[in-house]
């Protein structure tokens, strides 16, 4: 038990990222898998930035207050992770976008049948 | 007063393609952004010269960005592992480029032609990017950003076939979740050592010497994020899609460079940091990558046969290619390494010029290239069949050809590791390659239909024919090739064995 | 003309021929004609290096380095000079009797058909002349693709499919055991050059030899033993000029001649005596030679029995090889000349039945044989050499064969052999049998065509005059085997 309060937040990061893949893998609507994919890369901004905390630590800035700092890297990190997830899901977004204007729909049942009559 | 840019050679040819990629971006002209392209890689390909100058001189660069010094800053690292793929790269995606113009011309409107190329020096810039990079961190952003313009690119296709959407969206899905496994892994990497560069990460995984679960849980995860990544059965279900709507300039740059430099990156990560968990390491490469290799191998190549489509044919073709560079890796000895490397090498030019090829067919034929529509074609565009058959036999492996030096020290290698059965299969598919091969030329020289030859733009095949010349040379003369992938083995391997 | 040269320009010779072939395509006279020229050229050649040869010359170009231990070279070996002496011979009467054949026939594509027939011979003639095992194997694959369009040349459903089995049969073994097989003996010896005596002594693992020759044997499969023998009746759809020179010449003898290097040059008869590990494959090559001997009585359609016919007696060359004998490796490689001889002739015969008549079952000869009495007689010939009877040259291969298996105490295998002869005697002379004993009642309209008649006559005749030089042949052969 003890265990699982010491690593509350791996619990939290793991049940967002299985959270996430599950909406990516089960859901038939595009715009919902990116919603997925967000979840799911939110779940390792979670992990990077708990994992930057040190107990009794304050934000990185010198003042004679703070006897320890919390860790600043993961964020930085996680700052360039975000962006990358942003425009992940930007460009996901245009996709989506896209494959309505060409397909009228963005489930990928009727997509599929779709694509089935028109090979034949 | 080149010095000073000489300098920083190392930064230079990830960062001059992403640049000048900035500016292309909104130019109307249709020629312009090709030209500045061209430009670009030409010095590009001149700072690859001069970096295999330096390595030949000192043997190791460690550029740090910023002149933090590692393990705080960023550094990029050049050494005997990567110069070959570095050079191979900036030539080949000046040849691609030549060979783009026509072909971009032909498939998308001529106004998105500067938004092409910005992406297109995108994706060169941030592999390169893969190719260099010494942090395990960058490295995820660099793969993130080439996925994100390989995509882009592929999506391009749409004009030609809407499922080129499709393609790229899938694509996009399981490309992001590959990569955000490798990010993951690099976050329980970073929790127990503190650190990212891969040299001092060695240094520090060295104090859980006998290894922790937590460390294995984010090795295995970065490791199957780049498997992802790199299109390594069973998690290679993105590439065929992708590479066959994606526009045929852009299959090429992809086919040929993008799952390489990816694969390498994951070798230097195998041998270079998880070295030091040995029986990790053999546990990952006996059980995990050898018998998916062995399976690659057999299953992308059956699957090929039953193509119809030449382009997704290729793609499968490729998964089959990968299992062996994979297979070859996962042998953990010097030879081993070598040949994979050689594969490498070889393979890259092998499927590029033979997307070349069926990419300009694409273009003739105005459609799909299918196997019906391929009727004829040797005698109505001799030139480029012709460089298509000599791909195509150096893809099966026949002597005279690069192909056949790959196998050749895939065979000593997997000999030498006494690996029989693995001689049987690999036997067994190169001559199952023939199969589908043959059907292609069956197709093009001996079916009913002919015509007499028309003009082929020498635009478009003068660039595939450099690529198929220097198949054959390498097939004859194939000491360079051999040389770096020695080289590269060198360096990986001094490790394992102490 | 140094040694070299001569080499380069024996090569190069059939390239030309097919390039001017291509450059007249136009003029369908000065198109053939080619085929001629080069033949004559290339044999003078071939003559002037089997002199060479007789007198310890030596003819060897090394062009570049491949990989380690191994060149892009050509070195003529005994064995070679013989080969590349009956492809070229037996090419200027194949030329001549193609331009009857093509023409009379009035087959399509006739410049597409020359110019890969070119191609074969050039193949052919440089595995003859290969300085190592690597070279032969990039030619044999190169034999085998440009003969590739000659099986396929109809272009109709039929000729697709034997097409695609010739193709996936031939390349399929080359490269899951050949390529294989020489890698393999590249790893244990570092090298591939054909020596006196064989490389492998001392450096093979005697214990893994058995199956060295097996992948061998079955890699090569151009020399058609069973069960890798399909492709060779599947490539009968081609027309006859194809089955006569390189169905019964150039490839299945360039494949049985790669057999025999391997064994004379790459293994080592020492080797093999000692060891025993090539007694499986005699008995291999016995049931190879008496179940194709029972198929070809079966088969009504003449060049289906005459193909069944060639893949029995190519055993007779594995089974001379298996043996390693020096009597029985001196039969086998003069089996290389004397079958030639007599099986082009039957073919050359079978396919100048087609043009005049267009018959082509023997149940159809019925009283053929006196309305075509210079084509049986040539068939005649052939058949006599074939079987082995004194005096053709065929007596002597088979004489010596015999002697082999008694020399290594196989007497089965010479009561085999002779039982063969018997069963040959049956397949090969029953259409003669029936087109001079039967008549036919049905009016047979004829075409003339002269130039399918002449070159089974000369072959024919050839069979009965080098029964008295056959020391000619025999003075190189020996020199082959030094054991």
């Amino acid at each position: 038990m003890s265990n699982f309060i010491y690593f509350w937040n791996h619990f939290a990061f793991i049940l967002l990222m299985v959270g996430g893949l599950f909406i990516i893998i089960t859901s038939q609507n595009y715009l919902k898998k990116v919603v997925g994919l967000a979840i799911f890369q939110t779940a390792v901004f979670v992990f990077f930035v708990s994992l930057a905390k040190v107990l009794d630590g304050t934000a990185p800035i010198l003042t004679k207050m703070a006897n320890a700092y919390s860790n600043p890297l993961p964020h930085v990190l996680i700052l360039t992770a975000i962006v990358v997830g942003v425009a992940t899901s930007a460009l996901g977004l245009a996709l989506v976008l896209q494959i309505y204007k060409n397909y009228e729909t963005i489930e990928e049942k009727e997509i599929e049948s779709l694509e089935l009559k028109s090979d034949k | 007063m080149f010095d000073i840019f000489l300098d920083d050679a190392p930064a230079l040819v990830v960062v001059l393609p992403l640049l000048i990629s900035a500016i292309i971006a909104f130019m109307p002209s249709k020629i312009w952004p090709w030209i500045i392209s061209i430009i670009t890689l030409f010095l590009h390909l001149f700072l690859s010269l001069h970096l295999l100058k330096e390595i030949s001189v000192s043997g190791l660069i460690i550029y740090e960005f910023g002149n933090w010094e590692p393990p705080w800053g960023i550094s990029f690292k050049i050494d005997g592992v990567n110069i070959g793929l570095q050079l191979l790269f900036s030539i080949f995606v000046l040849v691609s480029t030549f060979y783009s113009r026509k072909i971009f011309l032909n498939e998308i409107d001529y106004r998105d032609s500067g938004k092409a190329y910005s992406l297109w020096l995108l994706a060169v810039g941030s592999l390169n990017g893969i190719i260099l990079t010494n942090d395990i961190f960058n490295l995820f952003v660099f793969l993130e950003i080439s996925a994100l313009a390989s995509i882009s690119l592929i999506a391009l296709g749409a004009g030609q076939n809407r499922k080129a959407l499709l393609a790229a969206f899938n694509y996009l899905i399981i490309g992001a979740i590959g990569a955000t496994f490798y990010v993951i892994g690099v976050g329980f990497a970073y929790a127990m050592t503190g650190t990212l560069n891969m040299n001092d990460l060695v240094i520090q995984l060295a104090q859980y010497s006998d290894g922790q679960l937590a460390i294995f849980a984010g090795m295995s995860f970065m490791l199957i994020g780049l498997m992802v990544k790199a299109a390594i059965f069973p998690v290679h279900i993105w590439l065929p899609p992708a590479y066959s709507y994606a526009p045929s300039a852009v299959s090429t740059l992809l086919a040929a460079l993008a799952t390489k430099t990816i694969l390498y990156f994951f070798v230097r990560l195998l041998y270079e940091v998880f070295i030091i968990y040995p029986s990790y390491l053999s546990l990952f490469l006996d059980f995990v990558l050898y018998p998916l290799s062995l399976l690659a191998i057999f299953i992308g190549t059956v699957i090929a046969i039953y193509q119809d489509d030449i382009k997704k044919l290729l793609a499968f073709s490729s998964i089959a290619q990968i299992g062996y560079i994979t297979l070859a890796f996962s042998l953990k000895d010097h030879s081993g390494v070598a040949s994979g490397f050689v594969h490498i090498l070889n393979h890259a030019l092998i499927k590029g010029g033979l997307f070349m090829a069926v990419g300009y067919f694409a273009i003739l034929y105005k459609d799909r290239v299918t196997l019906n529509s391929l009727k004829g074609f040797g005698y109505k565009y001799p030139i480029t069949s012709f460089a298509l058959l000599i791909c195509g036999l150096s893809l099966i492996g026949l002597p005279l050809t690069n192909g056949f030096i790959s196998k050749l020290y895939l065979f000593q290698a997997l000999y030498t590791n006494q690996m029989y059965f693995s001689i049987a299969l690999v036997a067994v598919s190169s001559a199952l390659a023939v199969v589908y091969f043959w059907k292609i030329v069956e197709q093009m020289w001996f079916s009913e239909i002919k015509f007499k030859s028309e003009k082929e733009d020498a635009y478009i095949y003068l660039p595939i024919w450099i690529v198929t010349i220097s198949i054959i040379v390498f097939g004859i003369y194939s000491t360079p090739i051999i040389e770096f992938s020695n080289l590269s083995a060198d360096y990986l391997i001094s490790g394992y064995q102490n | 003309m140094s040694n070299s040269f001569l080499i380069i320009l024996g090569i190069i010779t059939p390239l030309f021929a097919a390039l001017f072939s291509y450059v007249c395509r136009y003029n369908n006279n000065l198109r053939d004609s080619f085929g001629i020229i080069g033949g004559l050229i290339t044999f003078v050649i071939s003559l002037k290096i089997f002199h060479g040869i007789q007198n310890n010359e030596v003819y060897q170009i090394t062009f570049f380095t491949l990989f380690d231990g191994v060149d892009f070279a050509f070195k003529v070996s005994a064995l070679g000079s013989i080969f590349s002496l009956v492809a070229s011979s037996l090419w200027i009467l194949a030329s001549i009797y193609t331009i009857g054949y093509m023409r009379g026939a009035g087959e399509k594509n006739q410049t597409r058909f020359v110019i890969f027939y070119s191609i074969a011979i050039h193949a052919a003639l440089a595995i003859a002349w290969s300085g190592n095992l690597l070279v032969l194997f990039i030619f044999y694959e190169i034999l085998t693709f440009s003969t590739f369009p000659l099986v396929g040349h109809k272009q109709n459903a039929e000729s697709q499919s034997a097409g695609r089995l010739y193709l996936s049969i031939l390349v399929g073994t080359s490269l899951i055991f050949f390529l294989p097989a020489i890698f393999w003996i590249w790893l244990k010896t570092g090298t591939l050059d054909f020596q006196d005596g064989g490389i492998l002594m001392n450096k093979f693992p005697a214990e893994y030899l058995s199956f060295l020759i097996a992948m061998l044997v079955f890699g090569i499969g151009k020399a058609a033993i069973m069960p890798i023998h399909r492709w060779l009746p599947a490539a009968m759809v081609a027309p006859t000029p194809v089955s006569a020179l390189l169905h019964a010449v150039a490839v299945v003898k360039a494949g049985v001649f790669s057999f025999l290097v391997v064994v004379v040059y790459i293994v080592g008869p020492d080797f093999l005596l000692q060891t025993k590990s090539s007694d499986w494959l005699v008995w291999l090559a016995c049931f190879t030679i008496m179940a194709s001997s029972i198929i070809a009585i079966t088969k009504d359609d003449l060049k289906a029995r005459l193909a069944y016919s060639t893949i029995s007696q190519l055993s007779y060359i594995i089974l001379g090889a298996a043996l390693a004998s020096s009597l029985a490796l001196k039969g086998a490689s003069f089996h290389i000349i004397t079958h030639a001889l007599g099986k082009i002739t039957l073919f050359f015969c079978a396919g100048a039945i087609y043009v005049t008549a267009h018959i082509k079952k023997v149940s159809d000869l019925k009283g053929m044989g006196y309305k075509l009495p210079l084509i049986f007689f040539a068939y005649t010939l052939g058949a006599l050499s074939i079987i082995g009877v004194p005096p053709f040259i065929g007596s002597w291969s088979k004489f010596y064969l015999i002697m082999g298996s008694i020399e290594r105490e196989f007497i089965i295998v010479a009561i085999i052999l002779g039982i063969s002869s018997l069963l040959n005697i049956y397949y090969l002379l029953q259409p003669v049998v029936i087109g001079f004993t039967q008549n036919s009642k049905k009016e047979i309209k004829l075409i003339k065509a002269p130039l399918t008649v002449w070159p089974p006559l000369i072959t024919g005749l050839g069979c009965l005059v080098f029964f008295f030089y056959a020391n000619y042949f025999l003075n190189n052969i020996s020199g082959v085997i030094v054991n």
